[in-house]
């Protein structure tokens, strides 16, 4: 507590400067203090108050902005900034350091590049390279996480073998067809057959326009595409949830958009109403995030069920009023079995006349007519601007001329594709049959469904405890003991813990007593403790 | 009355820590949290905290009122929303808007897209459509327009025509025994053994100089998401890239349109035979700087495009060395079966000197355009090769997006694994190439139209800057409507590739057959 002598000598000057300040005695009270705090003459004196509010404030100021300045850069790269500024030294000090000077990646796609930690591609990588096979690999995992049709592969199969030379080289004229630059939005004449074969799924009057189609290299950029052209970094889209769980990658990765899940029930079987719709929607904008959209999958993945004409009459007026758009994901449409009619938006769109740019369907040949190999997407729009944007930006997903050529005579030829699409979902009644019926025998409920390669079925029973954990627990133990690969519902975003996505397509007849054998072996070892 | 006004701020905290507070009750009035502020030891915190505080949630105000501002100023759409109630009133809300616009439907496009839309289309793209749409036919439309802007090798057609012709239906169904092969869900980075085939093909054409690694490559659905791709890894939204100019002026779309990255165009100069100089690339760096924009890479072509000319192993090394100083990467999309061999200049790849020497291998990627390179444009399928283990991983999450097709793959994977055709079809690709070009050059040099030397892809760079005037970039736009209208021949011209010198163009030659050179070079004629 000494006081040195210049700091009391200029502490009473300022006093003396602002005499008529009642300053002196509570000055003197707290000379104590000044030590510390060498402002607080100013402070004091009678520009204190303004003096000790601005300069902290200042100081405050300059530190966020050093702040600031600091941290923008290294988001991106962090140990480059300093040596960017200084272009000849960096160098040499940039070797110093690190002596290989390491070339950064883009922040975007750091998170890309991490390993898969969702059960959905853990399990997918898993059966990938070790699939059962009856002959070859008795033991290995049996893929039932891939929504893949192989129940009329035989079909395909002869039609190609029979066709493929004339369809691909067009009866042997010319090469020139295929090999040279086709614009990248499709062929016209694919375009065409498209929406014959769009038509003919639909199984209704409703008529498709060639011009409004674009073709994609599968679903998934086309799905990318609409979200380019319909929402910038930042904004929204509601989707129903439980949803597939390759949405995450295709409108998030790039596109920098979000999806807020829109949460279904196992108490109205899944299906969506309006007010949580609403409720949602009034969430985000409180938020502070912008809407786009909202993206439906009729029939629904991974439950099954298929929307209802008013379902979709009220989403229309729904997205009317919030001013909002619609991708509708039919990819499935083709694939239904039950007895429930399939209603397509583009149906619903047909019979009102107003509003059709909001809509947009996506459709793709990887499910309904077992080609996923192919590649081969469709986006259909009524809006002009976002045709005019994904024709432009099909130059990154464009699909190759052979698999156009070969496509094109398969869906020309319209008997093949009559009696195959009745055949197909035939076959998929059946299974879907078998499957379920199995599935029930060893106590496991399933959702009614009437659509797509799967079924959606309630474990909920056979998890301890009742959370997600509980069902990773189990997925785990169908993965690693009982060797099948599953969907859990928490990969597809279901508030519900117990639900899993069981695609019963890329199994043979034979396979079922096998899968259900290996589920049962799982659910008692589940039961037997308790 | 100035008592009881500061009583009630002053009282609660200072009251036990100083007994001298009575004296300077005057001030008090004027600045209620005077008190505190000299109140005693915590007078100067508070002091300095409170106005801290103040100023800090002002700015924070500001910040947040500022940035609800830009999103409604951006885009036109957002303000329909706000006009509604929030709570209900749902029909009238309809009924407004329908008021205002008819029909009540304007569903926004996002800002990425309308921009997209807005960009007109530069004379590159106006002559592409152009001439698909009134294409020449020797016979059917004579009076059409003549195609040389596109870069399409036609020259050797034949060749894989009859290997299609004999081996299409062998290399689809008769290798699998189940066609499962095909129709079913592959890798969406490429079968393994189409990437093994390419490796092989790609040490063939580089006659064994260097072997490429299969596991280092990526196949993609042609040369544009290959490099979109690359560039999604590499940079973010906001970040540029050097690209010597005059560039493809398919690049500006490839990269700019969905990365939201910058291109920053290092100028070339037909002084220095439009090489690349260390010194010009320092330049356009540092001026980036300046712009504050942060350069992730530089993207190269080789042999350039439109160019044509090689790049040297001196410049490939200077490159390195460039993007070494200042820690930034490099995409060289390189033509493979393109270049020919020349007694002056070999071609150098960058997979050749990054193997050779001690460079970063991490940052150097490199493009082919696997299908044009083997006369198969239409196949697209384009080849991402990176020594960088995180570009890899992610671009092989990405390919999800730019697949391509399992029937492309088998039947490109029979075709590189019969060496004996790839032999071939090199051999006889190059000297068709080679006479084209002469014969095409030595047309255009008859005219008065010098190429530049070193062409060696399947185009070619005139300088017609003597046949136009003004000598600036309208005076070129003007000989090139004169060109795609009167002479109905489509050429590419220099402003669109960003060249700065005006009156160059791009002929790509390799689209023509021999015999409609005279009638190319008779058009051409007519307009000069």
């Amino acid at each position: 507590m000494t006081q040195t002598g210049p700091r009391r000598l200029r502490n009473s000057a300022l006093d003396d400067d602002s005499q008529p300040q009642p300053q002196p005695q509570p000055s003197s009270s707290t000379t104590g203090m000044r030590l510390i705090v060498p402002l607080q003459g100013i402070v004091q004196g009678r520009g204190g108050l303004i003096l000790g509010s601005v300069i902290p404030c200042a100081m405050f100021y300059f530190l966020q902005f050093y702040l600031k300045r600091r941290r923008s850069p290294p988001a991106s790269n962090p140990p480059s900034p300093g040596n960017l500024t200084d272009l000849s030294r960096s160098a040499s000090r940039s070797n110093l350091l690190l002596p290989r000077g390491r070339p950064h990646v883009s922040s975007r796609v750091s998170s890309i590049a991490k390993a898969n930690d969702s059960p959905y591609y853990i399990g997918l990588d898993k059966a990938t390279s070790d699939p059962y096979d009856r002959l070859c690999n008795p033991g290995g995992v049996v893929q039932l996480g891939l929504a893949e049709n192989r129940l009329t592969l035989d079909l395909i199969e002869n039609w190609i073998t029979n066709n493929l030379n004339e369809s691909i080289l067009g009866g042997g004229l010319s090469v020139s067809g295929i090999v040279t630059y086709q614009p990248h939005d499709g062929m016209p004449e694919l375009k065409l057959a498209m929406a014959g074969l769009m038509s003919q799924v639909v199984g209704k009057t409703v008529t498709f326009n060639p011009s409004q189609i674009v073709l994609t290299s599968g679903a998934t950029p086309a799905i990318e595409i609409l979200c380019f052209a319909l929402a910038d970094q930042g904004n929204t889209f509601l989707i129903p949830a439980p949803y597939y769980p390759g949405f995450d990658r295709d409108m998030k990765w790039r596109t920098g958009v979000e999806l807020i899940p829109v949460h279904c029930r196992s108490s109205d079987n899944f299906t969506l109403s309006i007010p949580v719709l609403e409720q949602a929607f009034n969430q985000a904008r409180k938020r502070g995030q912008k809407v786009k959209g909202i993206l439906l999958s009729n029939p629904s993945n991974p439950v099954g069920n298929l929307m209802t004409r008013e379902t979709l009459l009220s989403l229309l007026d729904f997205a009317r009023e919030k001013n909002i758009h619609i991708i509708s994901d039919e990819i499935f449409s083709g694939s239904t079995f039950g007895d429930e009619e399939f209603v397509s938006m583009a149906e619903i769109i047909d019979s009102e006349d107003a509003d059709k740019d909001r809509v947009h369907i996506v459709y793709g040949l990887s499910k309904d007519l077992s080609l996923p190999g192919f590649r081969v997407g469709v986006i259909y729009s009524y809006n002009e601007n976002v045709l005019t944007v994904a024709r432009k930006m099909t130059r990154f997903s464009s699909v190759s001329a052979p698999t156009q050529r070969l496509v094109t005579s398969m869906l020309s030829d319209t008997t093949f594709i009559k009696s195959y699409t009745e055949r197909n979902r035939e076959r998929l009644r059946t299974m879907y049959d078998l499957f379920v019926d199995g599935l029930k025998e060893l106590g496991i409920g399933c959702t009614k469904s009437s659509g797509g390669l799967y079924c959606w079925c309630d474990m909920s029973g056979l998890i301890r405890p009742y959370n997600e954990k509980g069902e990773l627990d189990l997925w785990d133990k169908l993965l690693n003991v009982g060797k099948i690969n599953i969907t859990p519902g928490s990969s597809c975003h279901c508030i519900e813990p117990g639900w899993f996505r069981c695609c019963f397509t890329t199994l043979d007849e034979n396979d079922i007593p096998v899968v259900m054998e290996r589920i049962r072996l799982v659910v008692e070892a589940c039961k037997s403790p308790a | 009355m100035k008592q009881h006004l500061q009583n009630p701020t002053k009282n609660p905290p200072p009251t036990t820590t100083s007994g001298s507070t009575g004296v300077v009750t005057d001030m008090r009035v004027i600045v209620p949290l005077q008190g505190v502020v000299q109140g005693g030891g915590g007078g100067l915190i508070l002091g300095s905290i409170i106005p801290c505080a103040l100023f800090y949630f002002f700015q924070l105000y500001l910040k947040s009122k500022n940035r609800s501002g830009d999103d409604s100023a951006a885009p036109p759409p957002p303000q329909l929303p706000e006009i509604e109630p929030p709570g209900g009133g749902l029909q009238r809300v309809q009924s407004v808007r329908s008021i205002w616009s008819p029909r009540g439907s304007n569903s926004q496009v996002s800002s990425r897209a309308s921009f997209v839309i807005k960009q007109v289309d530069n004379p590159y793209y106006v002559g592409l459509e152009k001439s698909c749409l009134d294409c020449y036919d020797e016979v059917c439309n004579p009076g059409g327009i003549i195609q040389l802007g596109f870069d399409e090798n036609k020259l050797s057609l034949d060749v894989v025509q009859d290997w299609l012709m004999a081996h299409t239906k062998c290399s689809i169904v008769c290798q699998d025994l189940q066609m499962n092969g095909i129709t079913a869900y592959h890798p969406f980075d490429g079968l393994s053994e189409l990437k093994m085939a390419v490796a092989g093909f790609m040490s063939q054409v580089m006659e064994g100089r260097v072997l490429f690694d299969p596991s280092q490559m990526n196949l993609t659905s042609g040369v544009s998401p290959a490099i979109e791709m690359l560039v999604f890894c590499l940079a973010d939204l906001g970040n540029a890239f050097l690209v010597p100019s005059p560039y493809s002026p398919d690049l500006d779309r490839d990269i700019k349109w969905r990365t939201g990255v910058e291109i920053i165009p290092v100028p070339c100069r037909s002084s220095d035979n439009f090489s690349l100089s260390t010194a010009s690339l320092n330049r356009a760096y540092n001026q980036a700087k300046k712009r504050g924009l942060k350069v992730q890479g530089v993207i190269v072509s080789n042999p350039s495009n439109p160019v044509g000319n090689l790049l040297t192993r001196e410049t490939l090394y200077n490159l390195l060395d460039f993007a070494t100083e200042k820690n930034i990467h490099v995409i060289a999309n390189e033509t493979l079966v393109g270049p020919i061999d020349d007694k002056n200049q070999e071609f150098v790849s960058m997979a050749e000197i990054i193997n050779s020497e001690e460079y970063d291998r991490k940052r150097v990627h490199i493009v082919y355009g696997l299908s044009k390179d083997i006369s198969l444009p239409g196949f697209k399928v384009g080849v991402v090769y990176s020594f960088n283990q995180t570009v890899l991983q992610a671009s092989k999450k990405l390919m999800r997006f730019s697949s391509v097709s399992s029937l492309s793959q088998r039947l490109l994977v029979s075709m590189f694994n019969d060496s004996r055709f790839v032999r071939e079809f090199i051999k006889i690709n190059r000297e068709r190439v080679e006479r084209m070009s002469d014969l095409f050059v030595g047309g255009l040099k008859e005219l008065g139209i010098k190429c530049m030397k070193s062409s060696r892809g399947s185009y070619c760079w005139a300088d017609m800057s003597g046949f136009i005037r003004p000598y600036s970039e309208k005076g070129e736009l003007e000989l090139w409507e004169k060109l795609l209208n009167v002479a109905k021949i489509n050429a590419t011209p220099g402003s669109c590739c960003h060249c700065i010198e005006p009156g160059w163009f791009r002929f790509c030659f390799a689209s023509l057959t021999e015999k409609q050179v005279p009638l190319v070079m008779e058009r051409i004629r007519e307009v000069l």
